[in-house]
């Protein structure tokens, strides 16, 4: 047999195996681990303390533990690792708080709601991703609605809600002649502050208005507000009309609707009994309120960041300095001194007798804290923007919005995301003080729990078990950040 | 128009805010509501705690309990507020609760500056210390220099600075937040004395690995009367929450049970006994109330001892003895007003 050099074609000579010694485990034990005398010492060490470190650790979490157990006696009889048993026993106390047993359903029903309307917006691959964000749109309202319950008035308005803005955000010609893109946001700030008005005002402060039409009155009512409703929709199916008259008619019917809502009676035409049992919010805690406020900080604090940052980099003075000035005292305090604020400062200012929830309060006090930092970060990706950018917008005719929304904005968020999902992680972390207000968290709860006698002493368990929770949340959107960045990295990066 | 002005009320208050009615008495707006608002700790081992399903209990619930028993005759017409050391006070004078049932000691700037009303007093505490027994400390004058594990923003803080500078010792103060860090902190070692109330102390000691490895000193250096409080300005109401605890330390002096009230309830020689229960007299109108409530508290709650033995009693793990806490008969100071 002949060696001589078989000559292949371009591009189909087989791959050969790389020489003996230069592939393997070995090799890469040798690359990796015992390199250099310096490395095998590290190694050496390591191992040792990891030898030293995981049996008890595994013995402790899996091996020794104890998963079903009446009291921390009966735990320390079975083994003597931890007492998951615990855990097991207050699992439904750490979830749902004190939500009712037979409401519990509904949490249930929204988190699984919560994670599909987040299909749509976490993952642009999402088949049919244009009707789902219309759900997504109108998620909140109906967790709203799930959570605390009520006549279902508020699941209506996010229905309408998520009708008028995908729309208008997602898919509205932006080159309309008149620049209708203006009046669309115009629009859609208009339609999110009076759903919003509407929607504290119908929960929070159920001002049972009763005209007193009786029955016959209720359905009219309901169908002159549906009619009300469906005359502001028309400009958005009628493009033809001219982008003024669209503004003006959108509006315009919008405050009829509202009106006659507020006049007419704040039942949407269901009966006044509750479809579902109200349950006051301080009876959220566990699990379930971290979720409600770290999901409602998040998804609150991102626009309302994002319109700090553009504010404090406005021309118009007033603008700035309100944008500088909130910014900069928001992020002088610390957040438990807002919460503080929230808590016990409020209480003072408000007249006696008003019942202004909790919940809502902290809620608020959450989402401008992380706004403002959310500011600061998106306005150090604006920096990073080249003023051509903004200049070449200008000289092809955009408007602010338009140049904003379509040249500067994709380009300075991409940038900022590790720092934006950096503030979230924080944000999700952070609401673990509200147990300082006398929130029940899931510390709150472990607490609570802990000072059972037939449990005490088991704070470790609990411990280890909220942090899993944490690191599983945190972890995920760290990972999400980081495929985000890879999908959207458009090569201008060396590396 | 009343239409309008409810509605232009609503927007003036920048459809936030909203007027709950016009404020009469306390108890006429909690028997509109439906139930009783109480300010509760976030946990105290024996004093306030969720049990497995999820209900709290404890010392200091069941005070919340007996007054819920006695205006509606239901234990469960009772919304807890969990309150901290820091919020408590605002939560009660902003009447977002309607009695703090909190482990709260009774001192003169809290009844009179912060505007509050202590309507008696459930435990008798006071201050005392816990060290490990290797230290062969046995007393606390003998703790110069010692680290003590304390609690921030309560008065245990405030006594713990008194007592070592009028014993003109030195220490090196600990700060933690909570009983459970405390715990843990002292048992890492990272204090060599836990402070707090001899309650509290009694509880953390049971929890330890080894209880008998460690002791409580024999000086308790404050007094800790306990006490459930009301706002100032409502008298009828501090009347209803201080009577239903003296009911149920009365009914102990009596030797009225949960399970006896029932037949004592239908008439007995003693005419007390039977103004209590209310098969003699109307005291309960004098209050606002049926003539049944103090039986309604017992018999749902228990009387003051029953309530004692169950949570923090010798039986339980926390194992407190009556002591002061116990009857004036029998040694102790827990003493009632007659119901006359």
């Amino acid at each position: 047999m002949e060696t001589a050099t078989r000559a292949y074609p371009p591009g189909e000579h087989p791959d050969q195996k790389p020489p003996i010694g230069q592939s393997g485990v070995l090799y890469w034990m040798h690359k990796n681990l015992f390199s250099s005398p310096f490395n095998v010492i590290l190694t050496l060490l390591t191992a040792y303390f990891l030898y030293l470190l995981l049996p008890p650790l595994f013995g402790w979490l899996m091996i020794d533990s104890v998963f079903v157990a009446d009291s921390r006696d009966h735990c320390r009889e079975l083994g003597s690792g931890a007492c998951w048993g615990f855990i097991g026993k207050r699992l439904g106390q750490f979830t749902y708080g004190f939500y009712p047993h037979d409401e519990r359903w509904r949490v249930v029903l929204c988190f699984a709601l919560f994670v599909a309307a987040c299909v749509p917006i976490l993952w642009d691959g999402a088949p049919n991703r244009k009707k789902w964000l219309y759900f997504a749109a109108a998620f909140p309202f109906i967790a709203f609605w799930l959570l605390i319950g009520g006549n279902g008035s508020i699941a209506a308005y996010g229905i309408l809600f998520a009708l008028v803005v995908v729309p208008v955000v997602y898919f509205s010609p932006i080159d309309d002649a008149d620049g209708a893109d203006t009046g669309g946001l115009t629009y859609v700030l208009l339609a999110v502050w009076a759903f919003l008005l509407i929607g504290l005002q119908n929960i929070f402060f159920s001002t049972d208005v009763d005209i007193g039409i009786g029955g016959l009155g209720n359905v009219m009512r309901t169908l002159i507000t549906l009619l009300l409703i469906g005359l502001t929709m028309v400009p958005l199916f009628h493009r033809g009309m001219a982008g003024k008259l669209r503004r003006q008619w959108a509006t315009g019917f919008f405050a009829l609707a509202a009106l006659w809502h507020f006049v007419g009676g704040t039942n949407f035409g269901f009966s006044s009994d509750h479809l579902l049992t109200i349950v006051d919010t301080d009876q959220f805690g566990g699990f379930m309120l971290t979720m409600v406020i770290g999901v409602t900080g998040i998804v609150v604090s991102l626009p309302l960041g994002i319109l700090l940052a553009l504010g404090r980099q406005s021309d118009l003075h007033i603008i700035r300095w309100v944008c500088t000035g909130f910014i900069e005292f928001i992020r002088g305090v610390p957040l438990i001194a807002l919460l503080f604020v929230a808590s016990t400062m409020l209480n003072y200012f408000l007249p006696p007798g008003s019942n202004f929830d909790l919940l809502l309060r902290v809620l608020i006090m959450v989402v401008l804290f992380s706004a403002a930092y959310l500011a600061e970060v998106v306005r150090g990706g604006l920096q990073a923007i080249p003023k051509g950018q903004t200049e070449a917008a200008d000289a092809m005719g955009l408007r602010y919005w338009q140049s904003m929304r379509l040249i500067v904005l994709p380009q300075a968020l991409k940038i900022s995301i590790p720092g934006i999902v950096n503030t979230f992680i924080g944000l999700f972390k952070d609401t673990t003080l509200v147990v300082i207000i006398g929130l029940l968290d899931p510390l709150g709860i472990g607490r609570a729990s802990l000072s059972d006698t037939k449990w005490q002493g088991l704070s470790t368990e609990v411990y280890v078990f909220i942090a899993i929770f944490f690191f599983i949340c945190c972890f995920s959107m760290s990972r999400y950040s980081i495929y985000l960045e890879n999908k959207l990295h458009t090569g201008h990066r060396e590396d | 128009m009343k239409t309008l002005s409810k509605f232009a009320l609503s927007a003036a208050a920048a459809g936030l805010i909203a007027s709950a009615g016009a404020s009469a008495g306390t108890l006429d707006d909690v028997k509109s509501k439906g139930f009783l608002q109480c300010g509760i700790s976030t946990g105290f081992p024996g004093f306030a705690f969720t049990d497995d399903a999820g209900n709290w209990q404890g010392f200091d619930p069941a005070v919340c309990k007996a007054v819920a028993a006695a205006i509606f005759g239901d234990t469960e017409k009772v919304k807890y507020t969990t309150t901290t050391g820091k919020t408590r006070f605002t939560a009660l004078s902003s009447g977002e609760v309607d009695v703090l049932a909190r482990n709260t000691t009774w001192t003169f700037s809290r009844d009179t500056d912060l505007k509050l009303d202590f309507v008696g007093i459930n435990y008798y505490d006071g201050q005392g210390f816990m060290v490990p027994a290797e230290l062969g400390v046995s007393s606390a004058k003998d703790l110069d220099g010692a680290s003590v594990c304390i609690q921030t923003g309560t008065t245990t803080e405030l006594n713990l600075a008194d007592y070592f500078r009028t014993n003109n010792i030195s220490y090196e103060a600990v700060p933690i937040e909570t009983n459970d860090e405390a715990r843990t902190n002292y048992v890492a070692g990272r204090c060599d004395v836990y402070t707090t109330d001899a309650s509290g102390l009694a509880s953390t000691r049971s929890a330890l690995e080894d209880p008998s490895a460690h002791v409580v000193l024999p000086e308790i250096i404050s007094k800790e009367p306990l006490g459930p409080l009301v706002r100032h300005g409502d008298s009828e109401w501090a009347d209803i929450i201080r009577w239903t605890l003296n009911a149920m330390i009365t009914a102990e002096e009596l030797g009225v049970t949960s399970e006896n009230v029932d037949k004592m309830a239908t008439g007995t020689d003693n005419p007390e006994i039977n103004r209590l229960l209310g098969s003699e007299g109307d005291l309960g109108a004098m209050i606002g109330l049926d003539k049944a409530w103090a039986w309604r508290a017992i018999k749902m709650v228990g009387n003051y001892g029953e309530v004692f033995e169950q949570f923090i009693g010798k039986e339980t793990p926390i194992g407190i003895e009556r002591g002061v806490n116990d009857l004036w008969t029998n040694g102790g100071i827990l003493y009632s007003p007659p119901f006359r």
